[in-house]
C-alpha cells in the first residue's frame, strides 16, 4: 500500500480504529451469518452432545449437540439488531424532545426535570422488566420498553446542550434574520449540540446488548430456540461445571461487541473534541 | 425633508428582574431617513445596544417594550410574531459585534446564506446558489465558489465580518442594524469594513443604524448621530454640528477623550467617574454627578430634550455655557 492511507489512518484516534474494526466485522457477521457459520445453528446432533472445543467444533457443542460457534455467529444478527432498535427510537425521540425543552426553558423545563427524576428513580432494568412483563416477552416488546424509558437520558443531555447554545450570538443572529423557532432549533442549534448525545448513543448500544442478553437470559427477550447470546448463556447455566464453553463463549461475544461500541464512542468523542 | 424610513417614538424598554424593574431605554425618539447612516453613541450600559435590539424586538424573555417603531406604515412594537419575522432579516437585517460567535460554527457559509434566502425569497436552489456567489462578490470575498463551502473558522476576522454582512444583505434589506460591527476588528480591517458599509449604502440605497462607542467611527461614517446616556438621548444632530459645537456636557467630554493627531501634544481629557447603573440613576440630570457644568437645577430637575432646529436637539440646562466653552476639537 502507499503511504497516504496509512498516514490518514494513524491520524484517527486508535479507539476509533479498533472499535470500528470490531463493529465492521460484527456487522458483516450479522449480515451474512450463513457464509461464516460452519453448521446450522438450530440443527440438533445427538451424537455430539456437550462436546468440548475441538477441531470439528472450535467452541464446542451444547446440550442438544448444536455448534456453539455457529450459534454465536447467527446471534450477531439478533444482537446487532437489539443494539440498533433498542436505542435508535430513544435517541431520535429524546433528541427532539430535549431540543424543544432546552429551547423553551422555564416552566416546561422544570416540569421535564421532574419527569426525568421520576423515571430515573426506578432502576432501569427493573422498569424495563416491569414493562416487558405487562406487554409480554419478545424482542419487539423489549424495544418498546427500552425506548419508553431510554429517551429521557438523551433528552436530558440535549436539553442541557441546547440551553448553552441558545445563549450564543449565532442563535440571536438567527432570530435577527427572521428564522422560525423550529428552524433555529433544528437547523442551527442542534448540529452544535448533538455531539455528546451521539457519543452517549454509542455507549448506550453496548448497554443495549447487555440488556438484551439479560432479558434473553431471563426469558423476556429473544425466545429459544433462536440463537441469542443471553439465551445461549441461559442454556448453558445448568452445565457450567461440565460444559463451561456453552456459556463462556457467548459471554466473550457480548464483551467484545460491547467493547467495540465503547471504543467507537470514545474515538468519536475524541474526533469531535479535536474538531472544535 | 424626505419622509423617514424608520420612525422611533418614545421607545422605552424595561427588564423585569427579581430585584425590580430596570428601564434600559427611556422614551427614546429618532428618525432614520432613506440612504442615511445614523449613529447611536454612548458608553457601555448607556442603552444603545438595547435600543437597537428593541427596534425589531430581539430581546430576552421578560423584557417589555413601549412606544412606537413605525416601519412602512406599520408599528413593529405591536406587530405579531409571524409578521415581524418577515421583517427581520428580510427588510431589516442586523450584523453583530463578534463575527466569530455570530456565525454558526458547524454550518458552511453557503448554508448560512441560503438559510436567509429560503426564509425571505422565492428563489429556487440554483437561484440561491447564484445569489450566494454574487453576495460574496458584493462584500469583497475573493474566490467565492471555493469559500462558500468553507466554515467560519477558516475565515479571518475581517472575512468573517464580510460573510456576516453577506448573510445580512442576502434578501436586500432596506435597513441594516449594525451593533458595533467593527469593535472586535483591528484598525486596518475596521477601516475596510467601514468603507464596505459606506459603499453598500451608496450602491444598494440602504439605511444603516450604527451603534458604537467609537466617535472616530461615527465621524468617518455617519450622517446624523444621537448621543445616549443612562438610557436617554441627551443630544442629537448632524455629525458636523455635534462635532463642531457640542451642546451637552457629556458629548463635549466624549469628544475630548479622543486622541488627535496633527496638533501639539495635548492632554487627553477623560470624564470623571463611571456611568450609573440602571438601578441607581441619579435624580435630575443623570449626568450631573460627573458634570463640570452642574448646578442646583441639574440635581433637581431632569432637562427635557429641547429641539433647536430641524435636526438638532439637546437635553442640558446649561447648553449655552457648554456651547460657549467650545468644542475641545476646535
Amino acid at each position: 500500500m502507499t503511504a497516504l492511507p496509512r498516514i490518514r489512518l494513524t491520524r484517527l484516534p486508535r479507539p476509533l480504529i479498533i472499535g470500528g474494526t470490531i463493529l465492521g466485522i460484527s456487522l458483516i457477521l450479522a449480515l451474512f451469518p450463513a457464509a461464516f457459520a460452519p453448521y446450522d445453528p438450530l440443527a440438533f446432533d445427538y451424537g455430539a452432545l456437550n462436546q468440548a472445543p475441538s477441531m470439528a467444533h472450535p467452541f464446542g457443542t451444547d446440550n442438544f449437540g448444536r455448534d456453539v460457534l455457529s450459534r454465536i455467529i447467527h446471534a450477531y444478527r439478533v444482537d446487532m439488531q437489539i443494539a440498533i432498535f433498542a436505542t435508535v427510537f430513544a435517541f431520535s425521540f429524546g433528541t427532539i424532545i430535549g431540543a424543544l425543552v432546552g429551547y423553551v426553558g422555564g416552566r416546561v423545563e422544570a416540569l421535564f426535570g421532574r419527569l426525568v427524576d421520576a423515571i430515573i428513580t426506578f432502576p432501569f432494568l427493573v422498569l424495563v422488566i416491569a414493562i416487558v412483563s405487562v406487554l409480554g416477552p419478545g424482542l419487539i416488546n423489549m424495544y418498546i420498553a427500552v425506548s419508553v424509558v431510554g429517551w429521557v437520558f438523551y433528552a436530558r443531555i440535549i436539553a442541557a446542550e441546547i440551553k448553552v447554545q441558545k445563549r450564543l450570538d449565532y442563535a440571536d443572529a438567527g432570530r435577527a434574520m427572521g428564522y422560525t423557532h423550529l428552524r433555529i432549533i433544528f437547523r442551527h442549534l442542534l448540529p452544535n449540540a448533538i455531539t455528546p448525545a451521539v457519543v452517549y448513543w454509542m455507549t448506550d448500544m453496548a448497554l443495549a446488548i447487555l440488556l438484551g442478553s439479560s432479558l434473553g437470559y431471563l426469558g423476556l427477550g429473544a425466545q429459544p430456540p433462536a440463537a441469542e447470546w443471553g439465551v445461549q448463556i441461559a442454556d448453558g447455566k445448568n452445565f457450567m461445571s461440565t460444559a463451561w464453553w456453552i456459556s463462556v463463549f457467548p459471554g466473550f461475544a457480548i464483551i467484545l461487541t460491547g467493547l467495540g461500541f465503547s471504543l467507537l464512542g470514545d474515538g468519536l468523542a475524541e474526533v469531535m473534541r479535536a474538531r472544535k | 425633508m424626505t419622509a423617514p424610513l424608520l420612525s422611533v417614538q418614545k421607545l422605552s424598554t424595561r427588564f423585569h428582574t427579581p430585584r425590580g424593574v430596570l428601564t434600559a431605554v427611556n422614551e427614546v425618539s429618532f428618525d432614520v431617513r432613506p440612504g442615511e447612516i445614523f449613529g447611536l453613541v454612548g458608553e457601555s450600559g448607556s442603552g444603545k445596544s438595547v435600543t437597537l435590539r428593541s427596534l425589531t424586538r430581539l430581546l430576552p424573555y421578560g423584557a417589555t417594550i413601549d412606544g412606537v417603531v413605525l416601519w412602512q406604515g406599520q408599528d413593529l412594537v405591536g406587530m405579531s410574531d409571524t409578521a415581524i419575522r418577515k421583517v427581520r432579516g428580510g427588510q431589516i437585517s442586523m450584523i453583530f459585534q463578534e463575527p466569530m460567535t455570530a456565525l454558526n460554527p458547524v454550518l458552511p457559509i453557503r448554508v448560512q446564506i441560503t438559510e436567509n434566502l429560503k426564509a425571505h425569497t422565492d428563489l429556487d436552489s440554483s437561484g440561491r446558489a447564484a445569489r450566494a456567489r454574487e453576495l460574496l462578490d458584493i462584500v469583497g470575498i475573493p474566490d467565492a465558489a471555493r469559500r462558500l463551502d468553507e466554515y467560519p473558522h477558516q475565515f479571518s476576522g475581517g472575512m468573517r465580518q464580510r460573510a456576516m454582512i453577506a448573510i445580512a444583505l442576502a434578501s436586500n434589506p432596506k435597513l441594516l442594524l449594525a451593533d458595533e460591527p467593527t469593535t472586535a476588528l483591528d484598525v486596518t480591517i475596521q477601516d475596510q469594513i467601514l468603507n464596505l458599509l459606506l459603499d453598500l449604502r451608496d450602491d444598494l440605497g440602504m439605511s444603516v443604524v450604527f451603534v458604537t462607542h467609537d466617535l472616530g467611527v461615527v465621524a468617518a461614517t455617519c450622517d446624523r448621530m444621537a448621543v445616549m446616556y443612562a438610557g436617554r438621548i441627551v443630544e442629537t444632530g448632524t455629525v458636523t454640528d455635534v462635532f463642531r459645537g457640542p451642546m451637552h456636557a457629556y458629548t463635549r467630554g466624549l469628544l475630548g477623550s479622543i486622541p488627535r493627531s496633527g496638533t501639539e501634544r495635548s492632554m487627553l481629557l477623560s470624564i470623571e467617574g463611571t456611568p450609573p447603573g440602571l438601578a441607581s440613576i441619579p435624580n435630575g440630570c443623570a449626568f450631573h454627578p460627573r458634570c463640570v457644568f452642574a448646578s442646583d437645577i441639574c440635581r433637581e430637575k431632569r432637562p427635557d430634550l429641547r429641539p433647536l432646529g430641524p435636526d438638532r436637539a439637546v437635553a442640558c440646562h446649561h447648553s449655552d455655557a457648554v456651547l460657549a466653552a467650545g468644542s475641545v476639537l476646535a
